[in-house]
């Protein structure tokens, strides 16, 4: 064979390739337009916000520009015993612009994520720094409030230092960089973000869970029964669909309180003594029973569209050829199945895992996720940072079990329909 | 061992599945071990109703169908050891042709060894070995159609039903598979009872045939009988070309009748009819009129060429024959025939033996 690749031309003496490029341009233009306002719609409406996301998480620049002096100073502090007076001296310099600029709040806030305790001895100082006299500043700072004196606050100051950090992240998984540098867990009765964590993974199983148990049967008779049945039970399963999610939870807060009407049922036909009703709501079961269902038509769909695809006549064959009812199900059916059930339940554990309104209402202390704590921090306490932390471990936490799942089972298996 | 008569019985058997319309009335079949029955019949005409039965998948309304002496109402589907070649094969998609083959092997928890000879032996009947690894997706229509006629005979069932498995198959592979099947029925010698809606099909492949209407068996004979002598016009009309002529009988006598029709009088044989003054059809299939008739027939009339198809081996010829312009001839393709001319008048001639007196309808 000969080395060089003969190149092709068209009749007319034209590469064939350029011919083909030249043929192909016009449509390959016309496709890139149709999809061009999506494209443009998700980079400003979701790849920009991820990336701002992102880079809040990590960005730790304003305590950085508050005291530039004072780190600049501190750069040769080995942080063993108190710094000396040229740090204190540029932390006055910074804080008094600090306080002309009335940002001294902020860096309050600030220090107060790294270390507690800092918001009112800054406040004291904004106060006695007024009447501060030139020079000596160590002996006048030192003598504001003690902890000025505790070389742990100055150590905290200095860890506020770098422009990024992952305390944001290490706080999402109740970990935090001590004085030493050492990465470590809080003490145990404050650990609240694994729990919280554990709690949601928990819940988005059992949730998922759940609705497979319930959506099968239901999926299967969708697609079995004949079109007039089959389009009503469509509608019912449809129904909460077009409902607003708060009604829904809402109505889920009538049936499950404690006066409510499902206990009220259990009191009446003396399944449970009037004056010890189960509280089926602000606690766990409240987030199963209502995330269920209205989480359920997520996993009915697309078991739906699957089983629609499987002849009855399979079944049959496989009952002819000598399966029980049993076998022929579970041999036969349920693996055609598969496709189904993993996109149902990929589908429902990701909105699970990241549910907002309805734990929210009915979950209480204990059936709350960790998606009311990213909401907590992004309503309650303005720490947008922790919250995008929080936010982007969530989203690679999914994309972790999206890549597990791909490893199981396989992507392309699945079947949204 | 004794072949038996009524290896399959289907007795007094109605089938409603709203309560109100009776798809399948008063079913009366008899079915011989080995043999090969079609059920044929339009759409709708309640033949694969009569499957389902029999499969299982289906209970009768009213009466009891028998296999083997054995009423098999009460017996359900995986039970009756029946084996059943589906419309669209009903292969299992996620399975090789090797585990599809084994399912019925595993369910009767045969042991490894033997179920592999056993589909080794299924899968060279239908001339398919070194396929068993793959997926039923990677093989062809006709190749699936031997694949799931495999499967159904893998655990030597007494009986096979064959639910139109040809039916989505190209015309030519149908016709082979024909052949196929025929044979590997003879060779192994199991009843099977084939549905079909494709006469063709059911006069290659049958022993006997059940032609089905309106939820009844109109007849059920061996092929050629049931195209030489159908028993009502219904038959006659359904299989192979048919010319026809509606009239009233005026003279009924030795074995012949006289039918008035158009103001002439044709001979024809009574097989419906009884007496003066009925209506009949009279059905004649077109090979049994000839033209240039010698004088021994005893039915010669004239006609006009409307219509001549040239057909290669045959000419298809139209014909306007006391007042039926649908009278179809068809003329062999030999020197003596040429004289076909399009609106030439010619005289075509029948024994009455082959013309038909049907009953009306």
């Amino acid at each position: 064979m000969s080395s060089e690749i003969k190149q092709i031309l068209t009749t007319d003496g034209i590469p064939l390739e350029v011919s083909l490029k030249k043929a192909e341009r016009k449509n390959k233009i016309k496709a890139f337009l149709l999809v061009a306002p999506l494209l443009f719609f998700l980079i400003i409406t979701y790849v920009f916000p991820i990336g701002d996301m992102l880079f809040r998480s990590v960005d730790d620049k304003m305590v950085t520009q508050m005291l530039p002096k004072t780190f600049k100073a501190m750069e040769n502090w080995d942080g063993q015993e108190l710094p000396d007076e040229e740090v204190f001296a540029a932390f006055h310099e910074d804080f008094i612009k600090l306080v002309e600029d009335k940002r001294e709040g902020k860096l309050s806030t600030q220090l107060n994520y790294t270390k507690n305790g800092f918001k009112s001895i800054i406040k004291k100082l904004r106060r006695k720094s007024k009447s501060f006299e030139e020079g000596n500043y160590k002996e006048q700072i030192m003598s504001v409030h003690k902890r000025w004196a505790d070389i742990e606050y100055w150590r905290a100051i200095k860890r506020r230092a770098p422009e990024f950090t992952s305390q944001k992240y290490l706080k999402g998984m109740d970990m935090y960089v001590n004085e030493e540098g050492k990465i470590v867990s809080v003490e145990e009765d404050r650990r609240i973000h694994r729990v919280l964590w554990l709690r949601t993974l928990e819940i988005a199983f059992f949730v998922t869970v759940f609705c497979f148990l319930m959506a099968y049967p239901i999926a299967h008779l969708l697609a079995t029964l004949p079109m007039k049945y089959s389009n009503l039970l469509m509608i019912c399963v449809l129904l909460p669909f077009w409902t607003s999610l708060l009604v829904r939870t809402a109505s889920w807060m009538i049936l499950l309180q404690q006066q409510g009407i499902v206990n009220d049922f259990f009191v009446g036909i003396g399944l449970v003594a009037d004056d010890n009703r189960p509280e089926m709501m602000y606690n766990k079961t409240g987030s199963y029973v209502a995330m269920t269902q209205i989480l359920l038509p997520f996993m009915v769909l697309p078991l739906y569209s699957v089983m629609k695809t499987i002849s009855p006549s399979l079944m049959r064959a496989g009952k002819s050829l000598g399966g029980t009812p049993f076998v022929a199900f579970w041999k036969v059916y349920f693996p055609l199945t598969i496709p189904g059930i993993g996109a149902g339940c990929l589908l429902v554990f990701i909105l699970a895992i990241g549910y907002y309104i309805t734990p929210a209402l009915v979950g209480g202390a204990s059936g709350t996720l960790i998606s009311n704590q990213i909401a907590f921090h992004m309503k309650s306490t303005l720490d947008w940072s922790f919250a995008s932390a929080m936010g982007l471990m969530l989203l690679s936490g999914v994309l972790v079990i999206y890549w597990l799942y791909n490893k199981l089972v396989g992507i392309d298996n699945i079947k949204l329909g | 061992m004794a072949l038996k008569k009524d290896f399959v019985k289907f007795d007094k058997v109605d089938k409603s599945y709203d309560g109100k319309v009776l798809v399948v009335k008063d079913l009366q079949l008899d079915i011989e071990e080995g043999e090969f029955v079609t059920m044929l019949g339009p759409s709708g005409s309640g033949k694969t109703t009569c499957l389902m039965m029999l499969a299982g998948f289906e209970t009768p309304t009213n009466g009891e169908i028998y296999l083997d002496g054995k009423a098999i109402s009460s017996i359900p589907p995986h039970k009756r050891g029946i084996g059943m070649v589906f419309q669209n094969y009903a292969l299992f998609p996620h399975m090789t042709v090797y585990e599809n083959l084994a399912f019925p092997l595993r369910v009767r928890k045969i042991p490894k060894d033997e179920a592999d000879k056993k589909i080794d032996k299924a899968l060279s009947m239908v001339s398919l070995q070194g396929f068993a690894s793959r997926m039923p997706g990677q093989l062809s229509g006709g190749q699936q159609q031997r694949v799931a006629v495999a499967r159904s005979l893998v655990f030597d069932p007494q009986l096979v039903l064959m639910d139109e498995p040809l039916g989505a198959l190209d015309k030519n592979l149908r016709e082979s598979m024909q052949y196929e099947i025929k044979h590997i029925h003879e060779n192994i010698g199991v009843t099977v009872v084939y549905v079909t809606h494709d006469q063709s099909e059911a006069l290659t492949m049958s022993n006997r045939i059940a032609v089905f209407n309106d939820g009844k068996v109109q007849q059920l004979s061996s092929p050629d009988e049931l195209y030489e002598k159908p028993v009502n016009s219904f038959v006659a009309e359904f299989i192979g070309e048919n010319n026809t002529f509606v009239g009233e009988v005026s003279d009924i006598s030795g074995g012949k009748c006289k039918v008035k029709i158009a103001n002439t009088d044709i001979l024809a044989n009574p097989i419906s009819v009884k007496g003066k003054g009925e209506k009949t059809k009279i059905s004649l299939r077109p090979e049994r009129a000839l033209i240039n008739p010698s004088d021994k027939m005893d039915n010669i009339h004239s006609g006009k060429i409307e219509e001549v198809i040239y057909h290669g081996d045959h000419t298809r010829v139209r014909i306007n024959l006391l007042g039926n312009n649908q009278f179809i001839l068809k003329v062999p393709n030999s020197s003596a025939n040429l004289d076909i001319k399009l609106g030439k008048d010619i005289k075509i001639g029948w024994n009455s033996e082959d013309a038909r007196a049907l009953d009306p309808s």
